[in-house]
């Protein structure tokens, strides 16, 4: 076609898709990936991407400021935020830290009070915030907290006192003042929009009566995690109001029962059908858990880490659980709780085994590189692992991606750091440098063990899909973390603890930094002037530093470095530096 | 990409710069323009690099240019501290040794820091306590160091911090698992006042909490269900039968066997317990004294005790039991 000036443009506008027919195209798209690349493509996509996005992923709160968010989507009814950096889980970062959820809120409120669904990772939430929200936003449907901190049960309170349209409260790993268990009171009489309720991490007791009645009337009922102190007794009656539950997380289990209260109790269980997801079982017993084996023939998800179970017991159990295909165990098991995994759960994919006792050293070794091994050997479709244990051999993780190439998730910590191989001695390199030539879907990596710069050659020659990566005690020179950063051209998040990675390190990764989340890096050999220079070459970066009592002026004791529209933030507390090239 | 206007008042061209690089931090000692213009707000919210109450350290290496804003750290983010960092960094500083190594050869490892401080910093002990986040106030902290540890005294675990990577709620929850510790000491930085005012006055409930040495967690009951000492003595066995018939079982055996259930009540009158109760004035009686009406007026929570413990009242109390009841 013959494309004068004058002639182009009446032809683009004769092939424009109208904005309501490109919108609701573009609603079909759902993923966060897809949305942002469609919104690259021109300016009309992007208009309409804007304006029919429906949800919000914000990886890193701070790389992005609240009015930005509200002023490109204006009708957005889903946001999920993340706040502090993943350290913060293991009080690495100070409390006062920042990421509160509050300016977020006061935006929302005045640009997008339709607002239905708010799930954060990570952040600060106060109570003050959870009264504002509740009162805010009216069509408020779903809360989702995980490991935040800065609340109380009284902000639940006024959550499930004020939200009418309640559907999903899942308060999960919280730093939360737990106070008592009266929020639960607080839903109103007739409420009964409730389809996910999970406050399996409080404490105090809620009432049982208040919650019966409360299951009993929320029929679309499908996700109920209870806590420890909930009763046996309770959850009988529970289960048996609510047989339409696809997820059930059960209080403590060491209740004595008579045997007419366990026929009953595994009676009610055999009634609900639809479970695929079991958890919570603290302190369970043998005999109770038999209580459990009539509703697990469907079960694809079981968690049983807040109980230290026995190899037997295990053993027991597993096979009643054929189509198992996620399994968290604390490591009481033992190897030949492994083994029994290995021989009852063909279909598995993600594996699990938490410490019972992380800090006692004196524990015999409960789970060896034996027990991963006999789970690679029986489950060929393994791709998620994370496995704490205290020893582990190069040849064993060999074996181990030998027998599943399809990991993807690779999590294992030696847990007593700068351990190697215990029966050569050698540096756990090779075993690293294994999953790495093997796993050719490796998208996270965490390492542990006695390791040289050898591993990170690996990690940058072979990780070609790697996305996270997790160091701790590592490395042995700047090395290490240049061949990461040259290498690992996909890496999103890095984070580093105690290593010999120095400036040179550090500005190795200048060129990669704007295409990341975030790096953090503490206990490294980093200084203050080091960050000052990457904050002056890299201006669309934050580079934060937080200082502990004591040090040296001149060390940067924990840096956080991740890109940001939004420029330098005004909320850090005083020990954090902010490091900015204006 | 152009700078957002949110910055205009960092770009002030009347600041001066370091290299063009800016600490966006305040500093007490600056001499900036815009300091002075709002030094007037600034005396009560003044930050500084130093830690809250500290003084800033004295500045003299030329970094005289940095830039000073007074911005108030907002009133929520200093509240509460759930995880009782702020007590590593004013006690132990966050520094931290390696423990031995298990079959290492390399026993001289150390991190490039190098900073051999014993860590008895709270984030890198297993609080081993029931479950609630750790508490910032000393006071608790030392209890729990007392508490923690099956066995090991807190001096002998250095630990480093935050590693194994445990979350918090998972350390909690399994720390309280097996091991017998003393749960009273785990109450919330801002206690909370019981009885009456954890139910609303309006009701007919008294609920107050039930602690048992030993138990990982509390209980908590309705003194106004029960018509005497009779009746709450029944009530706690059943509750609690089942943590001291775990003690006398092993490490994940139910140890049901040959047990009777009336086990708790023979500790309880076999002078290995002793029930107490706090009173209004917050003093610790013995249960048993008082008129019931009297005693469930003045009761605030429970605590079952072991008689060890109750020095002075352990004989008092096998006398008063036998007799109350």
């Amino acid at each position: 076609m013959d494309l004068t000036p004058k002639q182009s443009i009446p032809a683009a506008e004769s092939t424009r898709f109208p904005d309501e027919v490109l919108e609701r195209v573009l609603t079909l798209l759902k993923s966060p990936k897809d949305r942002n690349a469609v919104s690259l493509v021109c300016k009309d996509w992007y208009t309409a991407d804007s304006w029919s996005r429906r949800h919000v992923f914000i990886g890193n709160c701070y790389s992005v400021s609240p009015e930005i968010v509200a002023r490109r989507f204006p009708r957005i009814r889903s946001v999920t935020l993340k706040g502090k950096p993943r350290f913060s889980d293991f009080n690495l970062v100070p409390d006062n830290w920042g990421a509160d959820v509050q300016s977020w809120l006061l935006v929302f409120a005045s640009g997008s009070p339709f607002l239905e669904e708010l799930r954060l990772k990570r952040m600060r939430v106060t109570d003050e915030s959870l009264e504002f929200l509740a009162l805010n936003f009216p069509n408020f449907r779903a809360l989702s907290l995980l490991s935040c901190d800065g609340f109380s049960t009284s902000g639940l309170a006024t959550v499930a006192t004020h939200c009418k349209n309640l559907i999903e409260l899942d308060i999960q790993e919280n730093g939360i003042e737990d106070l008592s268990g009266e929020w639960l009171s607080c839903f109103p009489d007739n409420f009964s929009t409730l389809e996910v309720l999970n406050f399996s991490n409080l404490i105090t007791d809620v009432n049982p009566g208040v919650l019966e009645r409360l299951v009993s009337r929320c029929r679309s009922l499908k996700v109920l995690k209870l806590n420890r102190s909930s009763s046996l007794d309770c959850l009988h009656r529970l289960l048996t109001s609510a047989p339409q539950l696809t997820e059930l997380g059960a209080g403590s289990f060491s209740q004595e029962l008579t045997p007419q209260q366990h026929a009953e109790l595994k009676h009610a269980f055999g009634f609900c059908k639809n479970l695929t997801v079991l958890s919570g079982f603290w302190d369970a017993t043998a005999l109770n858990l038999s209580a459990v084996y009539p509703a697990c023939s469907g079960l694809s998800f079981l968690n049983l880490s807040y109980t230290a179970l026995q190899s037997q017991e295990l053993a027991s159990l597993l096979p009643h659980c054929p189509c198992l295909r996620r399994l968290w165990v604390l490591d009481s098991v033992g190897d030949r709780g492994l083994e029994a995994v290995g021989a009852n759960c063909p279909s598995l994919e993600e594996i699990r085994v938490f410490p019972t006792d992380p800090f006692d050293e004196d524990m015999l070794h409960t789970v060896t590189e034996s027990g991963i091994v006999a789970v690679s050997q029986g489950c060929p479709k393994l791709h998620y692992i994370l496995y704490f244990c205290r020893q582990m051999t190069n040849a064993a993780v060999a074996t181990v991606v030998r027998n599943c190439p399809d990991f993807t998730h690779f999590r294992l910590c030696i847990m007593n750091p700068g351990q190697p191989d215990h029966t050569t001695n050698q540096p756990m390199d090779e075993a690293f440098g294994a999953v790495v030539k093997t796993c050719k879907k490796l998208k996270r990596l965490s390492i542990s063990g006695l390791l040289t710069d050898l591993t990170f050659k690996y990690i940058g020659e072979y990780a070609k899909n790697l996305e996270a990566l997790s160091v701790a005690f590592a490395g042995s020179s700047d090395l290490g973390m240049q061949y990461v950063m040259e290498g690992c051209s996909k890496l999103k998040k890095l984070e580093i603890r105690d290593c010999p990675f120095g400036n040179a390190a550090l500005l190795s990764g200048l060129e990669r930094y704007e295409s990341m989340r975030s790096l953090w890096m503490s206990a490294c050999n980093v200084t203050v002037d080091g960050c000052k220079a990457l904050a002056r070459q890299m201006p669309r970066l934050n580079v934060e530093v937080m200082k502990e009592e004591g040090s040296d002026d001149c060390k940067a004791d924990k840096v956080y470095v991740y890109r940001t529209v939004a420029g330098p933030r005004r909320d850090a507390p005083p020990s954090v530096l902010t490091f900015s090239s204006l | 990409m152009s700078v957002p206007l949110e910055h205009d008042y960092i770009g002030d061209s009347s600041m001066e710069k370091t290299g063009d690089v800016s600490i966006i931090t305040p500093q007490q000692k600056s001499t900036t323009k815009l300091v002075s213009s709002l030094s007037m707000n600034l005396k009560a919210t003044e930050l500084r690099l130093g830690l809250p109450g500290s003084e800033s350290p004295e500045r003299g290496d030329g970094s005289s240019a940095e830039l000073c804003i007074g911005l108030p750290s907002s009133k929520s983010s200093v509240s509460r501290p759930k995880r009782g960092f702020s007590v590593a960094i004013h006690g132990g500083s966050g520094n931290w040794v390696f423990s031995p190594g298990a079959g290492g050869p390399d026993n001289n490892f150390s991190s490039p820091r190098n900073n051999p401080v014993a860590a008895n910093s709270e984030q890198g002990q297993a609080p081993k306590d029931s479950g609630l986040p750790p508490q910032s106030s000393p006071a608790t902290e030392k209890k729990k160091a007392q508490a923690a540890g099956s066995g090991a005294g807190p001096a002998s675990k250095a630990q480093v911090v935050g590693w194994p990577p445990i979350r918090s709620f998972r350390k909690n929850t399994m720390a309280s698992h097996p091991t017998p510790k003393n749960s009273d000491v785990v109450e919330g930085g801002d206690h909370n006042p019981n009885s009456g005012g954890s139910a609303s006055s309006t009701s007919v409930c008294l609920y107050v909490k039930v602690s048992m040495d030993g138990a990982p967690y509390l209980r908590k009951v309705d003194l106004k269900t029960y018509g005497g000492y009779k009746d709450l003595s029944l009530a706690l066995e059943n509750m609690f039968s089942c943590f001291t018939i775990g003690q006398c079982g092993s490490h994940g055996v139910s140890g049901r066997d040959g047990v009777s259930e009336s086990r708790l009540v023979d500790i309880l009158h076999g002078s290995e317990y002793v029930l107490t109760y706090e009173d209004k004035d917050g003093d610790w009686m013995l249960v048993g004294d008082v008129p019931w009406k009297m005693f469930i007026d003045s009761c605030r929570r429970l605590r079952i005790m072991k008689s060890s413990e109750a020095i002075g009242l352990a004989p008092r109390a096998f006398e008063k039991c036998k007799s109350s009841n």
